[in-house]
């Protein structure tokens, strides 16, 4: 599993790599939730480029940021989810609450106008 | 005696695998059962859905069966023709009400960030799914992957 945040214009963007378990979501939220605590932002970006499995776990982090950007008035977006992993997040009914975008500069540039 | 023991067990491919509820074990679990039904050459999606379905089982083994104890998680596959079966067992606390479980975003650790979608995922990535549960005794979960509808080497 890996990760690489940078922040743009009070944007923070998560890049997740790698497997998206119950055994790697535990690190993963606490170093996105550090990179929210430094950083003045207005939203956050996941993107899931990277990612070569994920289960529900990886489910549960997003619902808790988004909950965490909820509660401080940040907006949040999803970029890159290839085709194996759109099915759980149809079911889980996300794409519902969340807006998804093919690529992270039109994630970011949805953000930034928001 | 005609046919040696075990000559019905020898029929068919099986693995067995157990190991502690420890979370670094999710992947190997997944990567087990994956690397085992390769013998039946499955799509890609196959395989990502039967890894899925292995992952959520044997997390829940893991984070609801023995919560922060830890116990011993067993999995059991089998070829039977075309399709796959995956048994993982705990002897966890078990579920009380294996119905409300089964609902989706039902989660009964809300603490722990779940979403409440691993047994729907599970139903949806499977062709059969049957859950077994004794309150203080543990869980059993079986699922049925068919992997080719008519099997040719059977």
């Amino acid at each position: 599993m890996s990760m690489e945040t940078t922040l743009q214009d009070g944007i923070v963007v998560v890049r997740l790599g790698g497997e998206l378990d119950h055994h790697a979501v535990e690190s993963i939220r606490n170093q996105i939730e550090a990179a929210l605590e430094e950083a003045h932002y207005r939203g956050l970006v996941l993107s899931f480029r990277g990612i070569e499995f994920m289960d529900s776990s990886g489910l549960g982090l997003i619902l808790g940021r988004y909950r965490t950007l909820s509660q401080r008035g940040g907006r949040m977006a999803l970029c890159e989810i290839a085709p194996p992993l759109r099915r759980i997040f149809e079911m889980s009914g996300l794409f519902k609450i969340l807006p998804v975008y093919d690529s992270e500069e039109g994630a970011l540039r949805a953000l930034k106008e928001a | 005696m005609d046919k040696p023991l075990g000559h019905a067990v020898l029929q068919k491919n099986y693995m067995r695998l157990q190991f502690p509820s420890r979370s670094e074990n999710e992947s190997l679990a997944r990567v087990a059962v994956a690397a085992f039904v390769a013998e039946l050459d499955p799509t890609l999606e196959q395989l990502t859905e039967l890894k899925t379905a292995v992952s959520e089982a044997v997390t829940n083994a893991i984070i609801h069966g023995y919560e922060d104890a830890v116990g011993e998680v067993r999995i059991a596959c089998a070829i039977h023709g075309g399709s796959v079966e995956v048994i993982v067992e705990d002897d966890g606390v078990g579920i009380e009400d294996v119905e409300l479980a089964r609902q989706p975003l039902y989660t009964s650790r809300p603490d722990l960030e779940r979403s409440g979608m691993g047994i729907t995922i599970m139903e949806n990535f499977v062709d059969e799914l049957v859950i077994d549960s004794a309150p203080g005794r543990g869980t059993r979960v079986r699922m049925r992957k068919i992997i080719h509808r008519d099997p040719e080497c059977q």
